[in-house]
């Protein structure tokens, strides 16, 4: 596909053969994860990210499957039909912490595969469709997460249903009858929670769709590194199996260890004791808080309490939107040609200074609205879209760059894969390595 | 004029988000200085839960049953009046070591119960318990719930161990913690004195670990012995409290001794399998500068 | 596509002197143990999600039925239901008793007394599954007034199977007798099936 040097499939068992011929199958998950993809030598640990969220959502979609064999999407019964997992369903309490437990998984790994691709540019291009694809993938977990979370009909779950459809009722004039719309009624009720279970149902696998979609962008460039220099020749890759197959496998291993000691010691950490509180529509709990992977939009969306022209819901509505929309125009917001922020001395502090806003993003919006709080929200919710649409834009054309490899080996031949060069160091900018 | 403003989009609205920001961060921070928040009474006098320490706790715990038991036996005579335990079957209880006979003994003497139909006139009726049966509401509808409660409905208590913050250690809390509000201090600070308006609303009842202070459960244990332990513990409130907590972490998660014991053996393979897998992948990788 | 650049005059500078055939070996072992340990790790996976189509507890302690024979005439039947399967009653009239008995095992597809598909002092007490041997249809017969068939017992609509007094198979395609479950009496009147 990308390289020449690639390893051709070549079948020896003359069955393989004959499948191989009629339909291609096996030579394409050669080609895509197998010995005939070529991948630069010099990965790190961050580049396991990728494979671990393709498990995540395995995962998840086969202990979805298995739920919803005894989920019932009916308001009268959903909550009981959840306990009724947990209590009398062989191992359903596996199953459901699992499951539960799998999303907040998922949206970590994601999290950091969306902050590996920051950090090394990999978004810009020739990768900016890899990009746009994953950003597409993102928007799809959050609306399957929500509507998984609305399905177990606690109060949490109902109330965050409420919120969440309230969002639509900022749009102007017609806002409101969207969010009947989407409810099928005045409030979340047998409707929308039926509806929700359907959607739920089918999203993952048009994430999977959008997955395939990714990784065949992906092969065409093949894999950024480290270093952000494009791949030269056959002595900057190695094959992805075995070498990256067995990398992977330790991931991998990892992965589940986190994945079981929180399922296994801790499965209610990252849940909200309020969601054990069947739906109650008269009753709204003391402190409404959406799961801990959607903190720092809730603290975009509550930080806009002031009207300027527009009202402040509004305001609150489109930034919180606006903060993932932007993510797609990053590619052209971010013209630096050096991808990588270990040769980006300017950039690479900015990356850790918005790692440390969205983490401070997230604790305020899984904090109370108190005045304290609220004052950090609008500080670091401001500090996001500055750092997107101004400051990543302005230190892009001025940044003084740090000289580049000339490729990956001779970045790895100095030992330091992915970090500065003294010995080539030449001053002034550096042309990208395409 | 419009190629020149597309130009520099990016820099317009990032400029108006962070405007607005600033004009919100403006009306916070003038309000938060003008208008500084009162503390309310339920700030300075709500107590997080009294530390408790159950068997059930950290990573190997497991249920101490004759505990569960006990604890299965103040809710039967004290708690069960009001609260229900939907969620929870007769059958259950061999989990925490009743016998098949105990336990239909238990459903068949339970004093309410199970809503039926009359088999020759269709009109609805009752039966008995049997060990199928989940536990039985004590009222039969929410406003029935509610008429008899001082309009406050008793919640079930299937999950409580589970949907409170703290857990067992806030029930235990709150059955114990009961108290007077004239006389009331914490931290030096007496609740009459710093808000001497401070009223307890009539058919409601002082207590600290309630969020707001004013439950409106009476205080359901009152006296030692109120309920006679058959494996000679003493009953005081304290233990009876302690006993009825564990016994609804139970009821909340009746699997957590499998879920432990699984885990840890989970966790042993994944070791393994994280080593051999490293091992794997040095080997693999032996002698590629990477 | 990519400019050859120096490295290449040496192809392989990275590349260490390849390990003697003992290090093969263990990088082999390595690599099959992790591979094993993974398929043994996807074995135990599978269990829950296999076992968790079984019966759940709730299911499993429905198994029994309490019966109450008291109201039940000879020669009349009633349906109930055993785990949610319908359950036929029957109280055998000596007319219906003595043609059972009447008919040579011989000519039986499913050889079996009425003794045999009865309680010992009970011979009129005929409790069988009322789910027909063929492909599950229930039968007709235990109904007031049903077709009870050419043999008097049951006929099943679906597919002709004829079953007799004792619900034995007599005619039709149905390969086996009415299938009587465990029961016991707890008295005279009641029977505790399952």
């Amino acid at each position: 596909m990308s390289f020449p040097w690639a390893e051709e499939y070549k079948p020896k068992h003359p069955a393989m053969q004959w499948v191989d011929q009629r339909l291609p199958l096996p030579r394409l998950v050669y080609n895509a994860i197998g010995a005939g993809y070529p991948v630069p030598r010099n990965l790190n640990y961050f580049w396991n990210f990728g494979v671990l969220a393709g498990a995540a959502l395995a995962i998840q979609i086969v202990t979805g499957i298995v739920l919803a064999m005894h989920y019932a999407p009916n308001a009268a019964t959903a909550f009981g039909s959840v306990e009724h997992i947990m209590r009398d369903i062989n191992a359903g309490w596996l199953l459901r912490y699992c499951h539960a437990t799998g999303a907040s998984m998922f949206f970590i790994v994601v999290y950091i595969h969306i902050f590996r691709g920051l950090y090394y540019g990999s978004y810009k291009p020739p990768r900016e469709m890899v990009w746009l694809l994953g950003v597409v993938i993102f928007l799809l977990m959050m609306a399957t997460a929500f509507m998984g979370y609305v399905l177990p009909w606690g109060q949490m779950s109902f109330w965050g249903a409420q919120v969440i459809t309230g969002f639509f009722s900022a749009i102007p004039v017609v806002g409101e009858n969207i969010r009947i719309w989407l409810l099928g009624g005045y409030a979340p009720d047998q409707a929308a929670l039926n509806r929700f279970f359907s959607l739920h149902y089918l999203l993952p696998f048009v994430i999977a769709g959008v997955i395939i979609l990714h990784i065949w962008a992906l092969h065409i460039p093949g894999s950024n590194n480290p270093t952000g220099v494009e791949v030269k020749g056959e002595q900057d890759t190695v094959p992805f199996h075995p070498y990256y197959t067995a990398k992977d496998g330790v991931g991998v291993g990892v992965f589940l260890l986190v994945f079981a000691l929180l399922v296994f010691f801790a499965p209610n950490y990252l849940g909200h004791p309020d969601n054990y509180i069947e739906a109650n529509p008269l009753s709204t709990p003391a402190h409404i808080v959406p799961e801990w992977y959607f903190w720092p939009f809730y603290a975009i969306l509550r930080s806009f309490t002031a009207d300027f022209i527009l009202p402040a819901k509004l305001w609150g509505v489109l930034a919180m939107f606006g903060s993932i929309l932007l993510l797609f125009f990053l590619p052209w917001l971010d013209r630096s040609p050096v991808r990588s922020a270990n040769y980006r001395p300017v950039y690479r502090i900015f990356s850790w200074v918005l790692i440390v806003d969205v983490l401070l993003l997230g604790y305020v919006g899984g904090s109370e609205a108190t005045p304290a709080y609220l004052l950090l929200g609008q500080v670091t919710a401001a500090y996001y879209f500055v750092h997107f649409l101004i400051i990543i834009p302005i230190v892009s054309s001025l940044e003084r760059t740090r000289p580049l490899p000339n490729s990956i080996t001779e970045a790895v031949l100095q030992g330091k894969s992915g970090a500065r060069m003294k010995e080539t160091a030449v001053d002034g900018h550096v042309a990208p390595a395409e | 004029m419009v190629s020149l403003i597309l130009r520099y989009l990016n820099y317009i609205i990032g400029a108006a988000f962070a405007f607005v920001l600033l004009l919100a961060l403006w009306g916070t921070a003038s309000e938060l200085i003008s208008n500084p928040p009162e503390e309310t009474a339920e700030e300075v006098f709500h107590l997080e839960p009294m530390a408790l320490h159950l068997q059930s706790d950290g990573p190997f715990g497991t249920y101490d049953l004759r505990q569960v038991q006990r604890g299965f036996q103040v809710y039967k005579e004290v708690c069960s009046a009001c609260h229900s335990l939907k969620q929870v079957a007769f059958r259950d209880l061999q989990k925490i070591g009743y016998s098949e006979a105990q336990v239909k003994a238990i459903a068949a003497d339970w004093q309410i119960e199970q809503p039926g139909v009359n088999k020759d006139t269709g009109e609805a009726a009752t039966r008995p318990n049997v060990p199928a049966d989940r536990f039985p509401l004590p009222f039969a509808n929410d406003v029935a719930a509610r008429a008899a409660n001082n309009n406050a409905i008793p919640p079930d208590l299937s999950l409580m161990a589970k949907a409170r913050e703290g857990g067992p250690a806030y029930i235990h809390s709150l059955l114990v913690g009961y108290t007077d509000p004239k006389t009331y201090t914490h931290d030096g600070k007496a609740l009459m004195k710093e808000f001497p308006d401070f009223s307890v609303p009539t058919g409601l009842h002082f207590n600290p670990y309630f969020a707001n202070l004013n439950i409106a459960m009476p205080p359901p244990l009152t006296q030692e012995g109120q309920v006679q332990y058959q494996d000679g513990t003493r009953p005081t409130i304290n233990q009876m409290a302690k006993d009825v907590s564990a016994f609804l972490m139970w009821a909340a998660e009746p699997n957590l001794t499998k879920r432990h014991a699984t885990g840890v053996g989970v966790v042993l393979f994944l070791l393994i399998f994280i080593g051999l897998t490293f091992g794997a992948y040095r080997n693999v990788w032996r002698g590629i500068k990477h | 596509m990519a400019s050859v650049d120096e490295t290449v005059e040496n192809p392989d500078p990275l590349l260490a002197k390849d390990g003697d055939a003992s290090d093969v070996r263990r990088r082999d072992f390595l690599s099959i143990a992790a591979v094993s340990f993974a398929g043994i790790g996807a074995g135990v996976v599978a269990l829950p999600l296999i076992n968790q189509m079984n019966p759940s507890a709730d299911v499993l302690a429905l198994s029994t039925t309490e019966v109450d024979l008291s109201s039940i005439e000879a020669g009349q039947a009633i349906k109930t239901s055993f785990r949610k399967q319908p359950l036929f009653v029957r109280n055998l009239t000596p007319q219906e008793i003595a043609e059972a008995e009447a008919v040579p095992l011989s000519k039986l597809r499913d050889p079996e007394t009425l003794e045999q598909r009865t309680k010992t002092g009970h011979k009129n007490w005929l409790i069988t599954l009322g789910v027909c041997t063929h492909l599950g249809c229930v039968p007709l017969g235990a109904g007031e007034g049903e077709n009870r068939g050419p043999f008097g017992g049951y006929f099943c609509p679906c597919h002709g199977s004829a079953y007799d007094t004792a619900a034995r198979i007599r005619q039709g395609p149905a390969p086996r007798n009415l299938f009587v479950p465990e029961y016991e009496f707890t008295s005279d009147t009641h029977v505790k099936v399952g």
